[in-house]
């Protein structure tokens, strides 16, 4: 039994029971599959993230930011500016309690290198309805190239918790043809 | 050295008991049991809260209980039964004396002062920055402080066990090898040293910074180090559990190991390859190469994943032989059917055993690969995730043995046996639909550790689907149910200690030769004469299709996002 020492003293010399044999030979070589499912992604997939982040100061960030808005602003909602900021462009987004700054309208199937960063504790950057989730850390201004494919009114929530005011974080993309 | 009065042997299972082991198993789970009351109370209320028609706390009482729950059940609870069993696992099972039982109770102490600590200082309300505790949003001192201090009290633990094993060693209480329990028990408390070593590296200097010796700590930093301790921590507690479910295999059936050199070498694997699990919580992190994400997640052949799936074979095919070795042959299934059901030891191994695999394992590996990890991080689906592998398999598993544990340590009978008969079912059903409602309204977006979905407050608009609203209505019952299940184990455990009927008193026996103890002579391995085992074989091919279409499900899912490079 399980909780009396083994029979066979020399365990070890035992034979795999065949069952065994070929239940490990199937995970072993799903595990293969599974990690160069990873690999080959990386060359045939469209999403997957970039690999490409700066170390920043808030003030630094902070001032990008604030370069973009003072530049591209063509309205506001509820008091925050949207931005539109040309096709192809460096695009800045902060993150700080609690609020995603600014929001932005971007082109439908135009690519844009989107800037991510916080300016104090960590937050989640979790684009709805696509479902995409990224952290965002303070000190690091992450870089990644989205394409939206589709247009309408999509809305970044918090889902990295940051504080009391943390079910108020919302931002928002809209995407116009 | 040990004298006569310091064993009694158990009447039921001849096994020598050491009475400051038993003593020492007692009080850890007692305490264990204690604070799953508590955490699972902080957790009913955090369900009630996400669901939507109840919202029961107000936002600061929300993040202050769900704070209260992740550190009174994913630590205090399971690293105290953890204990328990790392004592029972070498002391009793090894027919020995337990290494300096005075250090034992020093190290109890510790994590008692360290829990109590922890939850005054969370019930202050300067603490509510969730079990992760990410920098640089602060906590009060004493919250870190009270964490080494408990992590402390378990290392000590640990090595309380490590010694136990080298006094059986040297007394020759056993012969050969250390039986598979033990051995499983073993993987964990080495896999516990290196967890809670890294949990003094980063904690020790996250308490400096609180309280003003250091200006700043990284968060990327304190992430992959703290994580080194945090999902680390839950490959102890799946060792601990397979350990269980061998254990409760073992002694209500008589199941033995199909082979002792596999079911060793799983346990192995889960040693080697532990770290995979700490870069899983990076793969949305800035910085950090793909080549580096998707090496440490995997070490290019997922073999603790492998090693999970190996017990997921040999843990049923053992059930499986004993029971057709007792004649229960018919068909594929007979031996499942007649199954110990009302055995409430039995049904709640076997509930936990097959929601591990089908809601906690496959959907970890689903998200712990790099790309898939996207579509889901710190969605609800992650809480969802890790309440299939720690409440429906490890918490279910605990609760499970310990219907052994009472009469054998206890000697005391159960009471309300037909309560004890449904509470695996209760509980494991309410952990099951928490674990699967969760991941529903995860897949659909939900974020995970927040107030109000509905953002009813904030200044812009914004709806999650319908369907995740239901989820979370799903999720509130099914929590519920899971709380009357807890009650119910607490109700039959504390009912059991203090007013079961006693058993038997057995007299002080003389220290028993190591030949003529129970652990000395057993039977063959399962597999001789019933080499086959047509019910596993379904039961793993089950498993492998659900595991495959589920994977591709996601990367289909994945595929039909925005492009993102």
């Amino acid at each position: 039994m399980a909780i009396a020492p083994p029979s066979e003293r020399i365990w070890w010399r035992e034979p795999i029971a065949r069952i065994e044999l070929i239940w490990i030979v199937i995970g072993f070589s799903w595990g293969l599959v599974m990690f160069f499912t990873m690999v080959f992604w990386h060359s045939v997939g469209e999403q997957n993230l970039s690999n490409e982040a700066y170390k920043t100061t808030p003030e630094k960030f902070q001032a990008k930011v604030t370069e973009m808005v003072e530049q591209y602003t063509v309205r506001d909602e509820a008091g925050i500016p949207v931005v539109r900021p040309p096709a192809g462009s460096d695009v800045y987004m902060l993150g700080r309690l609690w609020q995603w700054y600014p929001l932005l309208e971007l082109e439908k199937n135009q690519s844009y290198r989107l800037h991510l960063a916080s300016m104090d504790y960590q937050h989640g950057f979790s684009l709805q309805p696509v479902n995409l989730n990224i952290s965002v850390h303070p000190g690091y201004d992450m870089v990644m190239t989205i394409t939206p494919t589709d247009s309408g009114e999509f809305t970044i929530v918090c889902n990295e918790f940051c504080g009391i005011g943390h079910h108020l974080m919302i931002g928002k993309i809209f995407v116009v043809e | 050295m040990a004298t006569i009065e310091q064993f009694r042997t158990c009447p039921t299972t001849g096994l020598k008991v050491h009475l400051a082991a038993e003593n020492l198993i007692k009080a850890n789970a007692v305490v264990a049991v204690v604070f799953l009351a508590v955490g699972g109370l902080f957790g009913l209320m955090v369900a009630l809260t996400r669901w939507p028609a109840v919202h029961l706390l107000p936002a600061d009482w929300f993040y202050l209980a769900l704070t209260a729950h992740g550190l009174d059940v994913l630590l205090v609870w399971i690293i105290f039964f953890e204990v328990a069993i790392l004592y029972f696992a070498s002391a009793v099972l090894l027919n020995c004396r337990l290494a300096a039982p005075r250090v034992a109770w020093v190290a109890f102490a510790l994590m008692l002062i360290g829990a109590v600590l922890a939850n005054i200082t969370v019930l202050q309300g300067q603490s509510s920055v969730m079990f992760t505790s990410y920098v640089p949003m602060p906590a009060a001192p004493n919250f870190y402080l009270s964490l080494i201090i408990f992590a402390v009290g378990a290392l000590i633990a640990c090595f309380v066990f490590f010694g136990t094993l080298v006094i059986a060693k040297e007394e020759k209480t056993y012969q050969g090898s250390i039986p598979l329990v033990t051995f499983g028990a073993m993987t964990a408390a080495i896999i516990a040293v290196f967890t809670l070593a890294a949990g003094a590296i980063i904690l020790v200097p996250t308490w400096l910074w609180s309280i003003g010796y250091i200006s700043d700590i990284d968060p990327l930093t304190y992430k992959l180090v703290w994580w080194a301790m945090g999902h680390s921590s839950q490959q102890i507690n799946v060792s601990a559990h397979v350990a269980v479910w061998y254990a409760i295999a073992a002694i209500v059936l008589g199941a033995k190991p199909i082979s002792e050199k596999v079911s060793r070498s799983a346990f192995l694997l889960y040693i080697l390859f532990l770290q995979l699990a700490s870069a899983h919580h990076l793969l949305a992190e800035p910085g950090i190469s793909s080549e580096w994400k998707i090496f440490n997640t995997s070490y290019m052949m997922y073999l603790a994943v492998l090693g999970s799936m190996i017990h997921g074979l040999t843990v049923p095919g053992a059930i499986e032989a004993a029971q057709r070795r007792r004649g229960l042959t018919n068909g594929i299934f007979e031996w499942l059917r007649k199954a110990p059901w009302g055995n409430p030891a039995f049904a709640g191994m076997f509930l936990s055993l097959v929601m591990f695999g089908f809601l906690g394992g496959i959907t970890g590996v689903v998200l712990g690969t790099e790309q898939l990890n996207l579509l889901m991080h710190n969605t609800l689906y992650v809480p969802g995730h890790f309440h299939g592998t720690v409440v429906a398999g490890t918490t279910l598993a605990f609760m499970s043995v310990t219907y052994l544990v009472i009469p054998l340590i206890f000697r005391r009978d159960l009471v309300l046996k037909k309560v004890a008969q449904i509470q695996p079912y209760l509980f494991g059903i309410g952990a099951g639909g928490i674990s699967l409602f969760m991941m529903g309204a995860g897949t659909l977006g939900v974020a995970r550790r927040h107030w109000d979905i509905g953002f009813a407050d904030a200044v812009l608009r914004f709806e999650y689907p319908e369907v995740a609203i239901l989820m979370l209505g799903l999720n509130g019952i099914c929590a519920v149910l899971a709380s009357l299940g807890g009650i119910s184990y607490v109700v039959v455990v504390v009912g059991s200690v203090l007013f079961g009927k006693k058993m038997g008193e057995s007299k002080l026996a003389a220290p028993v030769a190591p030949v003529t103890s129970t652990a000395g002579v057993v039977g063959e391995y399962g597999n001789a004469g019933t080499l086959k085992l047509p019910g596993t074989i379904v039961l793993v091919s089950v498993f492998m299709m659900a595991f495959i279409l589920y994977y591709v499900v996601n990367w289909k899912y994945l595929s039909e996002i925005w492009p993102l490079r």
